[in-house]
């Protein structure tokens, strides 16, 4: 394999324009597979470790550590050590010539997808779609006090093969701020609603946290709409919860105190960065988030302890099913994975928190195209 | 001059000025003694004015007062023994003793407060006024002020915005003849009915000794506030019978002023001798109202001083924000 | 969330404030575009055009044109305070408070305490300030410092269009007087602004860039000043914390005081005169509770201390600029190491 392979800084998310390589994960001359992590990219929302989508080996980190580039810039070349060192500069010399940076919120925004409102029977609900296709989409619902950004990394994944619907659920990120009774049922009926409105007849769901009950309560109710379920650290499966996540979050009103409260998703609580924190109190600060929360916390997390189980539902369900868990998940435990259906295929990400498919984003999509094949 | 005041409000009326003349003799003897701590600026003599004026008021109307404001506070209905226990510095004080004689308040009685700054009531009472409009509350807004705020820009200012708002307020121009130790006859140029005419404001001069014509002047200003035809002047004149603070050796003015002005033009002997003539009410009565003002001063100085200072710990950094 | 300009994410601060609760009341020289002149209605709204739109649909009653007198209507909008309203009112310009300051200073700030905490205060001044404009030494000075220093006064002072809304909704809904500065340079800026009703909490520091070597505490739109120095000394390897702290009443000193404690070095920008403004404030306070964190001494970058003047070539010369700063942050990072105990 003679071929020279750029890698470049990576796009997490939508309102990412640069980041800086906080560390390598491999030194010259070390071979990469594709999937390895090969470095640490830091933006002002999150740390997340990057894996190559390339493999060979490793010939020049061309950014230094620390060194903040934006996103495309080159940040290292693969190629075999048969290559000469000279064609590897050759091809550096020419990339750095021929790279045009993107304007932050220039014209060249202008095709990147945006979020957009439908509006259902329960109100309006914002949603981002990316990639394409005739398929069944993919339609991403998060969890509690969460919001389709907590798809950033994995959404992209997704969108390269087909089309992929992140939602904002009601009382969350751009929707509607009524949230109903703010049951699991209620916001069940937001994500139909949302299907509706987007004439979408079935879809492959992936719901994380509360979102996974919201999705288990979907499929059992209307099992004709759900291809595949791929359920991440989801609710409905136990009765604990972390009383304190659900507390501090709808408590917290300043940085210093939503801070920790965000790192207990994470394992590596270092990984929360000032803007991932900004902007989940931009989104609290709003009027009528709080009693929204309030409301769906009361409904859905009674007491502390969750309200649901839909471990009966999840045996009567005929898609094919998986469930993904963190296991040093905090917030809901990974033990709640044990004694499900045979059928259920049951990964357990070591070293992995509550938010796996931002900590494990290519894992992750992996396992749900694994599971879309066998649909 | 009309004398239509129901009983109740003839014994409400002296009751009120007879509280406020023995509150500030008290203040002046007690001041003597070096116990009173700061400034304290007497209103004996004034009585007619603010009894006068706040007999037309209730709670929900309000007032800015003076530098000069322990008898627009009592008029306005404030608690004599919290104001003495406040004058003290006490922590029982109607302002927990962070306030004094300049700056007692009880905003819930609409009493907006005593005031350091001469002229700074009279924006502060046109928004009072703009709160009654905008709510409709029916409420008005008087603003008290001297000969010495009269010239202050701030009052002009006042007098131009309430005009152009039509605000339900009154201003009483309390000329009491000095603004400190200058004569209001030197320092006031034309005449304050003739500069509220100036504004197109109705206004009238009325004799300060006499509460009947303050009480009519008033009554008819209130009136017209509160059916909505705009702000009125009432130019009061009279004296006062201590100096502009106590201390003041009043040096400034003639030997035998003050003693012929208690002698023939005291509003409490003039209001019992005009009572008196239309047998309105008996002397015993008005004897018993002294007696019974006597023992209250007497408890209220008792109280004060037998109160608590605030803590410095736990008093001090408090109250300045609701929320900080 | 859309994009909206600093002037536009004011005006939709105050309708929605209005549209909530209908004690709130606008008040100011032609806020309400200009009563009783012969044409059009609501013509100007203030003189920036920051209200435009308001008297169209509250009506006057509750936005109110006044006669230039400064002090007869901010005193009044302190006395609407105390009875029951919640006056916003428009001082144009922060230099004419030196026809109305009583009523701010010793009237609104002191009620409170004076009373005996029997008296709340709900008022909102707000006021245009800042040099660039070529306003000239009676139109664009920075007296945030003055205000700052009056105890019972609380100060805003907003760096972008989403801070203007939060923060001015947080103003109108404070029980306390507030003093909220508008930089007149900054009303055709644009940012994301969400469409919803929002506040931002006095008192808490905002981090506009996260870095290791030097702290940058900067104010209104000299944040914006200090975020292109952070973003081009990054390119030279210099990584800059920037700290908005959005209310220099109250003041979020601990946010400072942990910044520089992670950076050791700190710049203070600050538009106000150099003499007694916030960075000679911050510089201070640094130096009592942070000294053994300092790793150099703390530079402040501020205007001389001149008025304001008026030709372009020497206006120019008297703001801070992102290279001022940027100078300052090379001159933290080239002193001298001192031993650190």
């Amino acid at each position: 394999m003679a071929e020279i392979q750029p890698v470049v800084m990576p796009k997490f998310g939508l309102s990412m324009t640069e980041g800086a390589v906080l560390d390598w994960h491999k030194a010259e001359g070390e071979t990469v597979a594709p999937g390895e992590e090969l470095m640490d990219v830091e933006t002002t929302k999150i740390t997340n470790a990057y894996e190559s989508p390339v493999g060979g080996t490793l010939r020049r980190q061309v950014a230094r550590e620390g060194e903040t580039l934006p996103v495309g810039a080159l940040v290292a070349v693969l190629a075999d050590p048969s290559v000469p060192e000279s064609e590897i500069d050759a091809f550096i010399t020419d990339f750095q010539a021929n790279f045009v940076p993107p304007e932050a919120g220039g014209e060249g925004e202008e095709d990147a997808p945006r979020a957009q409102k439908a509006e259902t029977p329960q109100g309006a609900i914002n949603y981002l779609e990316a990639g394409g296709g005739s398929g069944p989409p993919v339609v991403l619902v998060h969890g509690f006090g969460g919001d389709l950004n907590n798809w950033m990394f994995l959404q992209p994944l997704l969108a390269e093969n087909r089309r992929t619907i992140a939602l904002d659920l009601p009382g969350h990120g751009a929707s509607a701020k009524q949230t109903g009774s703010g049951d699991v049922a209620s916001l069940a009926a937001a994500v139909a609603g949302l299907l509706d409105a987007l004439s979408i007849e079935s879809a492959h769901l992936v719901g994380h946290s509360l979102g996974g009950a919201v999705t288990l309560h979907l499929a059992s109710t209307a099992p004709q709409r759900v291809e595949t379920l791929t359920l991440i650290a989801p609710a409905g499966l136990g009765s604990e919860v972390d009383a304190d996540y659900i507390d501090g979050f709808l408590k917290a009103s300043r940085r210093k105190e939503m801070k920790p409260v965000l790192q207990r998703l994470f394992a590596d609580p270092s990984l929360i960065r000032r803007e991932m924190v900004e902007e989940v109190l931009k989104f609290k600060r709003l009027d009528g988030v709080d009693e929204a929360l309030t409301a769906i916390a009361e409904a859905c997390f009674p007491q502390g302890r969750q309200g649901l189980s839909y471990r009966e539902a999840l045996a009567g369900l005929s898609c094919p099913v998986q469930v993904i868990w963190g296991e040093a998940d905090i917030i809901v435990p990974v033990s709640h994975a044990e004694g499900l259906p045979e059928a259920v295929t049951v990964t357990r990400l070591p070293g992995t928190g509550h938010m796996a498919q931002m900590e494990k984003a290519s894992e992750v999509a992996r396992l749900i195209e694994g599971l879309m094949g066998r649909a | 001059m009309s004398l239509q005041m129901s009983r109740e409000e003839l014994l409400h009326t002296y009751k009120t000025m007879r509280t406020i003349r023995e509150f500030e003799e008290r203040v002046h003897t007690e001041f003597a003694t070096g116990e009173i701590p700061g400034f304290a600026h007497l209103y004996a003599g004034e009585e007619a004015s603010a009894v006068g004026v706040c007999l037309h008021l209730d709670e929900k109307d309000s007032i800015a007062s003076t530098h000069r404001g322990h008898g627009h506070c009592i008029a306005k209905g404030c608690d004599p023994k919290a104001m003495m226990a406040e004058i003290y510095g006490r922590k029982t004080g109607l302002c927990g003793g962070k306030g004094g004689s300049m700056h007692i308040a009880d905003v819930a009685k609409g009493m907006l407060g005593a005031n350091g700054i001469v002229g700074g009531g009279a924006p502060l009472a046109c928004g009072a006024a703009l709160t009654a409009k905008t709510l409709k509350t029916g409420g008005v807004a008087v603003a008290f002020g001297g000969d010495g705020a009269s010239n202050q820009g701030t009052t002009a200012e006042s007098m131009n915005l309430a005009k152009v708002w039509n605000l339900p307020l009154i201003f009483v121009l309390e000329d009491n003849g000095y603004a400190e130790a200058t004569a209001s006859a030197w320092s006031v140029s034309g005449t304050p009915v003739k500069r509220a005419a100036g504004y197109d404001m109705p206004g009238v001069q009325v004799d300060g000794h006499d509460v009947f014509a303050v009480a009519e002047a008033a009554r008819e200003a209130v009136e017209r506030a509160r059916s909505g035809g705009g702000p009125s002047l009432i130019h009061v004149v009279f004296s006062r019978y201590y100096g502009h603070f106590e201390g003041d050796a009043m040096t400034y003015r003639e030997k035998d002023e003050v003693e012929n002005l208690r002698r023939t033009r005291d509003c409490l002997n003039l209001f019992r001798e005009r009572v008196g003539e239309a047998k309105l009410l008996d002397a015993g009565e008005l004897d018993a109202i002294d007696a019974e003002i006597k023992t209250l001063i007497d408890e209220a100085v008792a109280e004060a001083k037998a109160a608590d200072m605030p803590d410095p710990l736990r008093d001090l950094e408090t109250d300045v924000y609701v929320r900080y | 969330m859309s994009k909206k300009s600093f002037r536009q994410a004011i005006n939709e601060a105050m309708h929605q404030e209005m549209e909530r609760d209908p004690n709130v009341i606008l008040m100011g020289e032609d806020v309400a575009g200009g009563m009783g002149a012969p044409g059009e209605e609501d013509a100007w709204g203030g003189v920036l055009g920051v209200t435009k739109g308001l008297v169209g649909t509250y009506g006057r009653e509750r936005v109110l044109d006044t006669p230039i007198t400064e002090s007869a209507f901010v005193g009044a909008a302190a006395g609407s305070a105390i009875t029951g309203l919640r006056p916003i009112v428009e001082l144009m310009f922060v230099d004419f408070m030196g026809v109305c300051f009583d009523q701010i200073f010793n009237q609104a700030a002191k009620f409170r305490y004076m009373f005996g905490g029997k008296a709340k205060t709900p008022l909102v001044v707000r006021t245009m300030y800042g040099a660039g404009f070529r306003a000239a030494s009676q139109h664009s000075q920075s007296l945030y410092p003055v205000f700052t220093h009056i105890p019972g006064l609380k100060v805003a002072i907003p760096s972008s269009p989403y801070e203007a809304k939060g923060l001015l909704i947080s103003a109108i809904r404070d029980d306390d007087p507030v003093i909220f500065f508008e930089n007149k340079m900054m009303y055709d800026d644009e940012g994301e602004v969400p469409d919803e009703a929002y506040t931002i909490p006095f008192g808490e520091a905002n981090l506009t860039r996260e870095g290791k070597d030097v702290t940058i505490v900067a104010f209104g739109r000299m944040v914006n000043l200090a975020n292109q120095a952070a973003d081009a000394l990054a390119k030279e390897g210099i990584s800059c914390t920037v700290v908005d702290p959005r209310t220099t009443s109250p003041l979020d000193l601990d946010t400072i005081l942990e910044c520089v404690e992670d950076t050791g070095r700190l710049v203070v920008v600050d538009e106000a005169s150099p003499r007694c403004n916030m960075a000679t404030d911050i510089a201070a306070q640094v130096a009592q509770d942070a000294f053994a964190h300092l790793k150099a001494p703390v530079r402040m970058v501020a205007p001389p201390h001149t008025p304001v003047p008026f030709s372009p070539s020497l206006e120019d010369a008297y703001l801070p600029t992102a290279a001022k700063i940027q100078e300052a942050v090379r001159m933290t990072m080239n002193a001298a190491q001192r031993e650190v105990a």
